[in-house]
């Protein structure tokens, strides 16, 4: 079974983010770039499928700039077989749903048998990209999976989907899209050998025009970032235990209302 | 009707629309004060009870929107995102609300899909810029507030939990109720079961208006009985840091950060919580922040309102003798 693996670069949680000189966008200087932590809960079960099953092809894709190429390396690291980078001027500015139609083309494509996601990326948090591309081409889509089981023909795959007070269990039959949930797996780190490995390793450009789509007009658009306001300053309650603890309980009830 | 804030409910899958909604249908109410319309509700479900209906009219719905039908007991995208766009098509209206939750997130997701609309994800702020609608939504852990604004309507929108003022529900109020016909699309996924989590007697981590949190600090598994001893008196959830989840403390279920729940209540108590950027990202919207920890260099203490230095192990119990008092008062 062919598995393809939607990843994103985002800047790694630890990295400073400042709004950049156009505010809509940040200051990229300095940036260190992860591959966002769900995507990879994602490759590491695409590779599972694939070792359990004893056969099957991961691939990884990505849209985005030249440095996305470190992301899809470090994926190809950890075991993915190629990968298909998804990069276009026409993609700058992209929003989420023209992202969501750029994947859906490459999936019809590649016609995998499963999509894998991570939940959300971990930069602007929109968390819909999988959904989209399910809707996008009509598959059957489960969110925030905790667990994952494909059938041994390969025609179905059984979920337990994270949702409030519990776990859903469903059966989907494939081709479908999940998209993973911490808590899915523990991803793996790549060894010397497959870092190695992956520089002889596939990773194919394309264009808008190789998937036959025009990018379109967002519908969505960023008008601003702006840095957090600053939370007014705190207070330490000082004494001893006891004291502190009533002065605390006061505070919360008189002064903030809290409780 | 051009110009309606359609609220989509989310509720119990008993029949009652959960307390989220008052915010989500607030929040329509007050746009819709500006903008011209009517807030009204939208729900999905298989089993839509009277009373349920009057809440939502209660909680400012001028019209309800009932799709009931028993295969919509179980959220399935494939066949709630055909109703609900088949119906946006028919009626058109200005903006799409839902709260955030797991199917909400997914549902709206696919619905924006479909109409070839944008959507704001966990939106935190809304406000009608020159009639246009603008939200705001924490970015990059929370570092940053990212401006949205649509090319076109409908403007879909999810909205973060506990952050939006609800709406003071208004008693006797008696909605419009439309209960259009509908023809169920086919569905792909079948149901196995449902697994439900043990009922722990405190709120849904995601909704609660206090949450007690423990870290590292706790230095095991078996000393969050003091956090839940805590948690039963003011009636909050209990939530814990990444660092004590990885460790095997506490389920996944229960992280809040970034790679688990995003929360905004009214009051965080975080104890033994060093503040990492990670667990800042899920709780720096809340309203207000106390924190105890032994270092008094502990990040959290910079966003803390209110901060304590000292043991958790003598402060905790404390603390809940003294809400004890207060609250029996």
């Amino acid at each position: 079974m062919k598995i393809l693996v939607m990843v994103k670069q985002v800047p790694d949680t630890a990295t400073q983010v400042k709004v950049g000189s156009d505010p809509r966008a940040i200051d990229t200087a300095g940036v260190t770039w992860i591959v966002s932590p769900y995507d990879e809960f994602a490759v590491e079960e695409a590779l599972r499928i694939k070792e359990k099953r004893g056969q099957g092809e991961v691939v990884t894709v990505s849209l985005g700039p030249d440095r996305v190429k470190e992301a899809l390396r470090s994926c190809l690291a950890m075991g993915a077989d190629r990968a298909i980078h998804l990069l276009d001027p026409a993609w700058d500015g992209a929003d989420t749903l023209a992202t969501s139609r750029a994947l859906a083309a490459v999936i019809k494509q590649e016609a995998p048998g499963l999509a894998l996601f991570g939940r959300q990326a971990i930069d602007d948090d929109m968390g819909s990209v999988g959904a989209q591309v399910a809707e996008l081409l009509g598959w059957p889509c489960a969110s925030w999976i905790m667990e994952e089981a494909v059938d041994d023909g390969g025609k179905t795959i059984r979920v337990g989907r994270q949702v409030e007070g519990g776990l859903e269990i469903f059966d989907l039959p494939l081709p479908a899209v999940v998209s993973a949930q911490k808590g899915l797996n523990e991803p793996r780190y790549p060894t010397l050998k497959g870092i190695m490995g992956a520089k002889k390793k596939e990773i194919k450009d394309v264009k808008a025009a190789d998937l036959g789509i025009a990018p379109d007009a967002p519908g969505l658009s960023v008008v601003k970032l702006e840095a957090l306001p600053p939370r007014p300053p705190g207070r330490i309650i000082p004494g001893e235990a006891a004291a502190a603890v009533k002065e605390l309980v006061r505070a919360l009830r008189e002064d903030a209302k809290a409780i | 009707m051009p110009g309606a804030f359609w609220c989509i409910v989310e509720d119990d899958r008993q029949g009652n629309p959960k307390k989220v909604m008052a915010e989500v249908l607030g929040e329509a109410a007050r746009l819709t004060g500006q903008a011209g319309g009517q807030a009204e509700a939208v729900w999905l479900t298989d089993k839509a009870t009277p009373e349920g209906v009057k809440q939502l009219g209660e909680f400012g719905a001028k019209r309800v929107w009932v799709l009931e039908n028993a295969a919509l007991a179980t959220y399935r995208g494939e066949v709630w995102t055909p109703l609900l766009a088949d119906l946006a098509a028919k009626e058109s209206p200005q903006a799409i609300l839902a709260p955030v939750t797991t199917r909400q997130r997914e549902l709206m997701a696919r619905l924006a899909a479909r109409l070839g609309a944008g959507l704001s994800a966990d939106s935190t702020a809304l406000a009608l810029e020159e009639g246009k609608l603008v939200a705001t939504r924490p970015v990059y852990a929370g570092k940053l507030l990212s401006k949205v604004t649509w090319s076109k309507t409908p403007w879909l929108v999810t909205l973060r939990p506990n952050v939006f003022r609800p709406a003071e529900p208004q008693a006797g109020a008696s909605p419009q109720v439309e209960k259009p016909a509908v023809s169920m699309p086919t569905e792909a996924m079948k149901l196995v079961e449902r697994k439900e989590e043990a009922a722990t007697g405190l709120p849904e981590l995601a909704e609660a208006e206090i949450v007690v949190s423990g870290g590292r600090g706790l230095k095991g598994p078996e000393n969050f009985v003091i956090l839940e001893d805590l948690a039963k008196v003011v009636g909050a959830a209990v939530g814990a840091s990444r660092a004590a989840v990885d460790a095997g403390w506490r389920p996944h279920r229960f992280q809040i950060g970034q790679t688990g729940r995003t929360i905004s209540p009214k009051l965080y108590m975080g104890f033994g919580i060093s503040g990492a950027i990670q667990h800042l990202a899920g709780m720096r919207t809340s309203k207000v922040i106390c924190a105890v920890n032994k270092d008094p260099e502990a990040p959290i203490f910079k966003i803390a309102d209110y901060g304590i230095v000292g043991d958790l192990f003598e402060v905790v119990p404390l603390l809940t003798a003294e809400f004890k008092k207060l609250l029996e008062k």
